[in-house]
């Protein structure tokens, strides 16, 4: 079987990772493949992996009573999805669907949250990494929040 | 001051720069709900060709109701009437999106410092633009394709509201088609069966591809968009230097007369509208001085 330690390694998340943390998470991660209109995640649903994009597209949505799903945001290749994996009660926020055939790798969040308890080192790496990633996204966020361009005076 | 109508005559722009010219509606045409596109040409000369830089600017006059600067959107590449795209916010702007075919209305400039497309020969080019701000920028898209070849990668970047709110669309189509520019563009949100980019534009920003040490950027949106995309392109190894933003601040004279523009030691309409960021850095942000 091919090992999925080259993939992750070429991941701009894993850039520069030393090699054997690579093959630490490499020991929690497997293909996966979805269809358009497939749900890579649900809302309120246990959060049990992490998705590392490879090809395809992904939309992120929130539904409100009554009114049609908005999508917020979108992801492509070279992006991840989640970090619910890493926090109690480690439940999905949002719903993650595919809109193109989508392929990725799953690392299972559980395997994941074990090696990095048992290596504090290669858990620092990893958090120091998700940490920077929710500082842009954070960034994202408050940039979508001021709608910057709506109407003057709306 | 502007003139009132009666005095609105065809006037040489260079020896009288506070005068209107007269100019007709040539053709309008809808690109968003409420953004539109005139084409002008001179009452008194239609088939005159108006030469600009792109980023510059003009004073559109409607008649009795007031002037607003106005970026030029045409192709200076292929002179030929004048070209605006305007977003209908107030008074004037909403005056201007009534007119029809035909309309007269006045015009003065071009006015402003351009941007510097010459200084990005022989290096990576992204063009960044939130909203209208594309309408700026499209000269400059314009001449860089027109000389493709003396450019290294380019990359369009756009960012709107929605869907809806995609202005110049078959620009983008036609820029998106070739083989030698990426164009990547993104709402911040969409309804459903978009299966486009969504998130705001400085996500997209990782995905260009330029040579930090060897590419010049230049941006036009809303000024927390440029001030996000500024620190992203930092974040990417661009420095400050290798930046270029444009200001937008109220305008009466338009050629650094009344100090209604003054930004710092700045005048918008004179200095600007275009500047390299470095120089502006320290003000950026703050509004009227
Ligand atoms: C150099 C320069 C180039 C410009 N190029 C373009 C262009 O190509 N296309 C285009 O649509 N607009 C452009 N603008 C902005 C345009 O000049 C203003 O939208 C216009 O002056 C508004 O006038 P109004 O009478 O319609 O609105 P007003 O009644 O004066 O204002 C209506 C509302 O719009 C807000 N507003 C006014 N001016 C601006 C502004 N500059 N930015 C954000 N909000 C504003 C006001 O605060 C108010 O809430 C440019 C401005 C400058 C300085
Ligand atoms: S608008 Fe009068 S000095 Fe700039």
């Amino acid at each position: 079987m091919r090992t999925l330690e080259p993939t992750l390694a070429e991941h701009p998340f894993f850039r520069d990772l030393a090699e054997d943390y690579i093959r630490l998470c490499a020991g929690c991660a497997k293909n996966v493949v979805f269809k358009p209109g497939q749900y890579l995640l649900r809302e309120g649903h246990k959060a049990d992996q992490f998705f590392v994009l490879r090809a395809g597209r992904v939309q992120l949505q929130m539904e409100a009573p009554g009114r049609e799903p908005l999508t917020i945001q979108s992801f492509s290749e070279g992006d991840v999805i989640g970090w619910s994996w890493l926090v109690p009660p480690y439940r999905w926020a949002f719903d993650a669907k595919a809109v193109e055939a989508t392929r990725c790798l799953a690392l299972d969040g559980a395997c994941l949250r074990k090696k990095c308890e048992a290596n504090h080192d290669l858990g620092y790496e990893l958090f120091k990494r998700i940490a920077a990633m929710m500082e842009r996204r954070l960034h994202a966020t408050r940039l979508q929040i001021l709608d910057v361009y709506a109407a003057p005076g709306r | 001051m502007p003139r009132p109508a009666a005095d609105l005559r065809p006037a040489p722009l260079a020896a009288e720069p506070m005068l209107p010219r007269a100019f007709r509606v040539a053709a309008r045409r809808r690109e968003t709900h409420d953004v539109f596109t005139l084409e002008l040409e001179p009452a008194d000369a239609p088939g005159e060709a108006f030469a600009f830089e792109p980023g510059q600017f003009n004073m559109l006059y409607v008649l009795g109701a007031g002037e607003v600067p106005i970026s030029i959107s045409g192709d200076p590449t292929r002179p030929g009437r004048l070209m605006h795209t305007v977003r209908a916010v107030g008074g004037v702007t909403r005056l201007l999106e009534g007119l029809k075919k035909g309309d007269s209305l006045g015009v003065r400039g071009p006015y402003g410092a351009p941007w510097p497309v010459l200084d990005a020969e022989g290096r990576d080019v992204v063009v960044v633009a939130g909203g209208i701000g594309l309408a700026p920028l499209r000269p400059l898209i314009c001449q860089v394709l027109a000389r493709r070849d003396r450019f290294g990668r380019v990359s369009i970047v756009f960012g709107t509201r929605s869907p809806a709110d995609i202005l110049l669309a078959k620009d983008l189509e036609r820029w998106r088609s070739k083989f030698d520019v990426d164009v990547l563009l993104t709402v911040d949100h969409a309804p459903p069966g978009w299966r486009g980019h969504v998130g705001v534009v400085t996500a997209l920003l990782p995905r260009a591809a330029f040579d930090p040490a060897n590419a010049r950027a230049f941006v036009c949106g809303p000024e927390v968009m440029m001030r996000f995309t500024v620190q992203e392109l930092a974040h990417r190894g661009l420095p400050a230097a290798s930046v270029h933003v444009t200001m937008e601040r109220n305008m009466k004279c338009a050629i650094g007369l009344c100090g209604h523009c003054q930004y710092g030691p700045e005048f918008v309409c004179k200095d600007g509208p275009v500047f390299r960021f470095d120089r502006i850095e320290r003000i950026f942000g703050v509004r009227e001085l």
